[in-house]
C-alpha cells in the first residue's frame, strides 16, 4: 500500500460556497497528495459536485484557501484550473461521436507540421498515451461512437492526461457500466496513481471506493463529515458517516483523529 | 477473404514486428489491395456509404438519358453541362460548410443575386473595373455572413430563423441596387463574360493537370506512408496508393479527352474543382476544420475543448455567404445580365439538395466539399437532361425534389445503420 505522502499537492481549507440561501459548502476541509487516489462520498446534494466544480474552476468559491503544490492559487476560470494541473473528466465525457479517437484525444490541442494537421504524430502519441494506460482500444482511426462505455471512458480520461496534469478529477467514472469495464477504469485509476498522479475519485459505488481509493472523504450537507483510510475502514463505517449515522461530535472527533494518531 | 488476424500477443511492446496500430488482437488487420477491397465493402454494409449511392445515383440517370437521348452524352451537352452547374455548384460548396456545423443558410440565393446586382451596376453603370466590381461583390457576402454569425453567437436564435429574415432583406437589397431598370447587361466582350463562358484550357494544359493531379497526390501519399513507417504505424502497400492514383489519372484522362472534343475544360470549372480540392484539404487537413466538424458531432465537447465556438461559427457563416457572393458573380458573368430574378426561384434549393445529395448529411459532422461536386452534377444531369427531352419545367421539379426526397431518405437510413453497426 503506499505511505502518507509529505505536502499534499491540492489542499483546501475552510472553503465554504453559497447559493443565495443555500449553504452548499461549508468549511470544507480537502487534500489529495501525489500517487494517492481519494474517493470523495456522499448522498446527493451533500455537495460533492459542487466542490468538484470550485476545484475545476467553474464555481469561485466565497471564501477560504487553496493550496496547489505548496503555493497559494485563487481558481478563477476552468481554463486557469487547467493550467494549472488540475484536470477534469466529467460524467457525460463530451466526446465528439464522429471524431476518431485520435480526433477526440487531440481535438482543441491538434499538433501540427507546417500549418497542416499532423495526423501520424498524433496518432503515434495517442498510441504510446494508451498504452501506458493498458487501454484495451482495437483502432485509434474508428469513430468514438463504435467504442463501448469503458473504452470511452478510457478516450475521456486518457484525453485529460495530454496536458500532463497533477490532479485527475473523475466524476463518476464507473456510473452506468458493466462488470468488465468497471474493471478496467478501476485498472486505469490505479494506473493513475502509479503515474504519480493525484486522483479524486467521484462515486456512489462503495466497492469501487473500497477497491481503487486510498482514502475515503465523505461529505454530509455541505460540511466534511469523517475522513477514513480504505486500509482502517469498512464499508459500514463509510455508509454510517454518508447517512448521517454518525453525526454526532464525538464520532465525528473520532474519526478525524484516526488517521493523525497512525502519523504520530 | 484476404483478412488476415495478427497473432495475439502477451505482452505488446515485445511484439516489434506488428506495427503500433495493429497491435490488438481483436482487430481484424487488413494488408494489400485485396484487405482494402474487403474493408470498403465492410464499410459499406454497415451504412457507412461515403459518395457510393450519389456515384450509382449518377450512373442510373446518365443511362436512363442516354437511352431516351444519345445526344446527351455528346461532348458539346457535357460541355455546356459543366458550366451550366458551376454557379450554383460554388454555392454549394458554402452550404456543405454550415451544414458540417449543423447549421443552415437559406439566404445563399438572395445572397448570389444581390452579388451579381453589386457586380454589374458597378462594372457596367459605374464603370468601376471588373477586379474591384468582383471584390466589392464579395466584400457584400463577407459582411452578411458576418452580420448572420454575430447574430447567431450574440442572440442564438436558430441560424434558419436568421437566414429566411436574410433571404427577404438581401432580396430586397438586390431589387434596390438595380434600381427602375431591374435588370443590368454585362457586355459579352468583358473580361469577367469571358471568363465565364468563353476561355477554355488549352488541351495540353488539361492533360498536363490530369497527370499531374494524379501524381501529385501519389507523392503525398507515398510520403505519409514513409512517415507512416518510421513511427511505427501500419502504412497501405505502395500498390494500393499506386491502384488508386493511376485510376484516377485515367479518370481525369478521360473527362479531359471527351470534353477536349467540344470546347474543352473551362477556366470556370477548373476554378470550381480548385475550390472543392482545397476546401476538402482544409476540412480534414487544418485545426479550423477539425473543429467545424467537433462542433457538428458535440458543440459542449468543443466548447470544453477549448475550442472557440463563436469564431468558428463567424468564420462559416462569413465563408458560406462568401461563397454565395462568388457563385452570384459567376452567374451573373455567365448568362451576361443581373437581373431581379437572379438567385431566385430555385437557385436556393438547387444548393442546399446538391450538398444533401452529394451525401452532406442535415445533421451535421458527416461531409465532405466533394459532395458539393457530386450533388450539383446529379441535380444538373437531371435539368440537362430533361431539357434535351424538352420536358418542361413542371417535370424538372418534381424529379428534381424526387431526388432529393430519395437523397435525404439514404442519409437517414445510413445514418440509422451506422448506429447499429457502432459508427458515428
Amino acid at each position: 500500500m503506499t505511505t502518507t505522502s509529505p505536502a499534499p499537492v491540492l489542499s483546501m481549507t475552510g472553503v465554504s460556497k453559497r447559493f443565495g440561501a443555500v449553504q452548499a459548502l461549508k468549511d470544507i476541509e480537502f487534500h489529495v497528495s501525489t500517487g494517492e487516489v481519494v474517493a470523495l462520498v456522499g448522498d446527493n446534494g451533500a455537495g460533492k459536485s459542487t466542490l468538484v466544480k470550485a476545484i475545476a474552476g467553474v464555481y469561485t468559491t466565497d471564501s477560504g484557501e487553496v493550496t496547489f503544490d505548496g503555493a497559494p492559487v485563487t481558481i478563477t476560470s476552468p481554463s486557469q484550473a487547467q493550467s494549472l494541473g488540475i484536470a477534469t473528466v466529467f460524467q457525460d465525457l463530451a466526446l465528439c461521436d464522429n471524431l476518431d479517437v485520435v480526433g477526440n484525444l487531440f481535438l482543441g490541442n491538434e499538433l501540427k507540421r507546417s500549418g497542416a494537421l499532423d495526423e501520424v504524430t498524433m496518432e503515434q502519441e495517442s498510441w504510446r498515451l494508451l498504452r501506458e494506460l493498458s487501454a484495451k482500444i482495437p483502432s485509434v482511426r474508428i469513430p468514438v461512437a463504435s467504442l463501448s462505455g469503458g473504452q470511452r471512458q478510457t478516450v475521456a480520461i486518457a484525453r485529460s492526461l495530454l496536458g500532463e496534469p497533477k490532479v485527475v478529477m473523475l466524476d463518476e467514472p464507473t456510473a452506468a457500466l458493466g462488470v468488465a469495464q468497471t474493471a478496467e477504469v478501476l485498472n486505469l485509476v490505479e494506473r493513475l496513481r502509479e503515474r504519480g498522479l493525484g486522483v479524486i475519485l467521484i462515486s456512489h459505488n462503495m466497492s469501487d471506493v473500497m477497491a481503487v481509493a486510498d482514502r475515503v472523504s465523505v461529505m454530509r450537507l455541505g460540511r466534511n463529515n469523517g475522513d477514513f483510510r480504505v486500509a482502517d475502514t469498512n464499508t459500514n463505517e463509510i455508509i454510517a458517516a454518508i447517512t448521517g449515522a454518525t453525526t454526532n461530535a464525538v464520532t465525528a472527533r473520532a474519526a478525524r483523529r484516526t488517521p493523525h494518531e497512525e502519523q504520530s | 477473404m484476404t483478412a488476415s488476424q495478427t497473432p495475439p500477443s502477451t505482452d505488446p511492446t515485445a511484439s516489434v514486428e506488428a506495427p503500433a496500430d495493429l497491435q490488438d488482437e481483436r482487430l481484424i488487420a487488413s494488408q494489400g489491395l485485396g484487405g482494402w477491397a474487403a474493408a470498403t465493402w465492410d464499410r459499406i454494409r454497415s451504412g457507412d456509404l461515403g459518395s457510393l449511392p450519389v456515384v450509382i445515383g449518377l450512373v442510373i440517370i446518365w443511362a436512363v438519358f442516354y437511352a431516351l437521348n444519345p445526344a446527351f452524352i455528346s461532348s458539346r451537352n457535357l460541355v455546356n453541362l459543366t458550366l451550366q452547374m458551376v454557379p450554383i455548384g460554388v454555392l454549394a460548396i458554402g452550404v456543405v460548410l454550415v451544414l458540417l456545423l449543423g447549421e443552415i443558410d437559406l439566404s445563399i440565393g438572395s445572397m448570389s443575386g444581390l452579388s451579381g446586382a453589386v457586380l454589374a451596376v458597378l462594372f457596367v453603370s459605374h464603370g468601376v473595373s471588373a477586379w474591384l466590381a468582383v471584390l466589392a461583390a464579395l466584400a457584400t457576402g463577407a459582411v452578411a455572413g458576418l452580420v448572420y454569425g454575430l447574430l447567431f453567437n450574440r442572440f442564438g436564435v436558430p441560424s434558419f430563423v436568421i437566414t429566411l429574415a436574410g433571404l427577404l432583406i438581401l432580396l430586397g437589397l438586390q431589387l434596390r441596387v438595380l434600381g427602375t431598370d431591374g435588370t443590368v447587361n454585362i457586355p459579352f466582350e468583358s473580361s469577367l463574360v469571358q471568363f465565364a463562358s468563353q476561355q477554355f484550357l488549352p488541351a495540353w494544359l488539361a492533360y498536363l493537370l490530369a497527370v499531374a493531379v494524379p501524381a501529385l497526390y501519389l507523392l503525398a501519399r507515398v510520403r505519409t506512408n514513409q512517415r507512416r513507417s518510421a513511427a511505427g504505424l501500419s502504412a497501405p502497400t505502395f500498390a494500393a496508393v499506386a491502384v488508386r492514383a493511376v485510376l484516377l489519372a485515367l479518370g481525369l484522362a478521360l473527362a479531359v479527352y471527351v470534353l477536349g472534343r467540344d470546347r474543352g475544360l473551362s477556366y470556370m470549372v477548373l476554378l470550381f474543382l480548385v475550390l472543392v480540392v482545397v476546401m476538402d484539404l482544409v476540412i480534414r487537413r487544418t485545426t479550423w476544420g477539425r473543429s467545424v466538424l467537433a462542433i457538428g458531432g458535440n458543440v459542449e465537447a468543443a466548447r470544453r475543448a477549448g475550442i472557440n465556438v463563436k469564431r468558428v461559427y463567424l468564420t462559416v457563416f462569413t465563408l458560406c455567404s462568401t461563397f454565395a457572393a462568388l457563385g452570384g458573380i459567376l452567374a451573373a458573368s455567365r448568362l451576361a445580365s443581373a437581373n431581379q430574378s437572379s438567385g431566385g426561384a430555385d437557385t436556393n434549393l438547387n444548393a442546399i439538395a446538391a450538398a444533401v445529395i452529394g451525401g452532406t448529411s442535415l445533421f451535421g459532422g458527416r461531409g465532405s466539399a466533394y459532395s458539393a461536386l457530386l450533388g450539383i452534377f446529379v441535380i444538373y444531369s437531371i435539368s440537362n437532361g430533361l431539357a434535351l427531352l424538352s420536358v418542361s419545367a413542371d417535370i424538372r421539379y418534381v424529379v428534381t425534389g424526387a431526388v432529393l426526397l430519395l437523397a435525404v431518405v439514404v442519409d437517414s437510413l445510413s445514418r440509422r445503420s451506422r448506429a447499429a453497426h457502432g459508427r458515428a
